[in-house]
């Protein structure tokens, strides 16, 4: 059977959601592969999040948020970004390939970038294959 | 009618374990006649010459107490702890590596193969032409000598058998020991089961006594020999790791009382899952840049976060073992 992969997006409510809701109005068509999870900023995206995402089956997960300058909040985003580096150096020290984990920023007007960012990110896990993090943490129960 | 209340029966073991947990057991100094006016010691391989086979023909449920300290590595840490399971009304996961995999736990960054070669190839001091390796049976004459299998995993207890209660700590507060094993003597009101004993609720930073500002933002990450310590100052603001934010208080904060950051032995909050992913967040939030060139470089100076961040929890973290 064809590899489909699952993705988890965390979207951030004011720019990110909204941008990839603006791709939903503007009838674009892209790749079926993420699951949208909405949250009120990037810098909620607890490094716990992310990795339950991936042992939960997840095989890539995207993490978008505010342009630099543009958040909200004023500075999630910037956190967002520096656990976004660590939980890079993390999950590559624990064997999960860094490409699976993506941070990308989405305006509310930028609907053409996110199903872009879509195709994209799901063309390299296609190529990457399945994630094997839930199943080896299954069989060690 | 002086009849009296029957002795407790006590039993001590270790798994996968330094020691250091028996002899925080033993640090009850005086305090020790107490605790044997109170119970009678059945089984504690470090200090008695109980047999495996006394402990197999008790009944079932003859053991008051168990404190099982060490990590569960090998078949033979795995048939005591089922035994023990059985034997034992209450069973405590007692100390880090029992209650959360511990130092030991760190090899689950390795595979079993890993380890055998490097201990019995390459170490410094090793020489094996032969390349010998540890078999579980090996026939002689005289018949089959059997050792322990090695495992690929290191678990904490509670992956194993059934557990009453927690006691964290690398090693446990002798006190909290004590005050735990008082409670059930006088046969207080024992708190729920799976409840972790001994320890707080909160995060080290609650208890520390060092000066916090909320001006907490870091250029670059230190090793604890880099700095010249005041003393005084947050070990987070001057740049040091310290696992605080993220573990659990009780241990009346005597690695940071010592002058030391805090290494997370007494696990996550109440609550929390991870101590690694709260500590990450923690982490995050201090890099004074919005740069992501410069955000990596400073992330660079942070010698093996994995390692740093789960040196207790690894094999009950999220993400247990290398894959």
């Amino acid at each position: 059977m064809e590899f489909r992969p699952q993705i988890i997006a965390f979207l951030c409510n004011w720019c990110s959601y909204t941008g990839a809701d603006l791709a939903g109005t503007q009838r674009m068509k892209y790749q079926p592969n993420v699951r949208a999870i909405r949250v009120m900023c990037s810098g909620r995206i607890e490094p716990t999040f992310v990795l339950r995402a991936f042992i939960r089956g997840a095989d890539g997960v995207l993490v978008c948020g505010c342009h630099p300058g543009d958040c909200h909040y004023q500075e999630g985003n910037y956190r967002c970004l520096r656990r976004y580096h660590l939980l890079q150096k993390y999950i590559q020290q624990m064997g999960i390939e860094q490409e699976r984990l993506k941070l990308e920023w989405i305006s509310a007007s930028e609907g053409k970038q996110f199903a872009e960012l879509v195709n994209s990110f799901t063309e390299t896990i296609t190529e990457l294959g399945p994630c094997r993090l839930k199943q080896v943490m299954e069989e060690l129960t | 009618m002086n009849e009296q209340k029957p002795k407790l029966k006590l039993a001590v073991y270790w798994g996968a374990a330094c020691g250091g947990c028996c002899v925080s057991v033993l640090d009850v100094h005086e305090k020790l006649f107490d605790v044997v006016a109170a119970a009678d010691l059945v089984f504690w391989p470090v200090a008695l010459d109980t047999k495996y086979q006394d402990v197999e023909e008790m009944h079932d449920g003859f053991i008051d107490l168990t404190l099982f300290n060490g990590a569960v590595r090998n078949s033979e840490n795995e048939h005591i702890a089922k035994l023990l399971r059985k034997k034992s009304k209450i069973l405590v996961a007692y100390g880090s590596c029992s209650h959360l995999g511990g130092i030991p736990g760190m090899a689950n960054f390795f595979t079993k193969e890993e380890i055998f070669r490097r201990v019995y190839e390459e170490s410094e001091s090793t020489i094996n032409p032969e390349k010998i390796k540890p078999q579980p049976e090996y026939k002689v004459t005289e018949g089959t000598l059997e050792i322990p299998v090695f495992y690929n995993d290191v678990r904490p207890l509670d992956k194993v058998v059934d557990v009453d209660y927690y006691l964290p700590g690398c090693p446990p507060q002798t006190e909290r020991l004590v005050e735990v094993f008082m409670a059930i003597v006088t046969g207080a009101q024992l708190p729920p089961k799976g409840s972790v004993v001994g320890a707080g609720s909160k995060a080290q930073c609650e208890e520390c006594t060092r000066t916090k500002t909320d001006n907490k933002l870091i250029k670059k990450f230190k090793r604890p020999w880099e700095i010249y310590d005041d003393g005084v100052t947050c070990f987070m603001e001057q740049g040091v790791i310290c696992m605080g934010p993220a573990t659990r208080s009780g241990c009346g904060h005597r690695c940071i009382k010592g002058n030391a950051p805090c290494r997370g032995c007494y696990g996550p909050t109440a609550d929390v899952t991870d101590t690694g992913a709260k500590i990450m967040s923690a982490i995050a939030s201090i890099i004074d840049s919005k740069e992501p060139a410069e955000i990596e470089a400073i992330i660079e100076d942070i010698v093996d976060p994995a390692g740093t961040f789960y040196r207790f929890s690894l094999p009950s973290a999220m993400i247990r073992r290398r894959l």
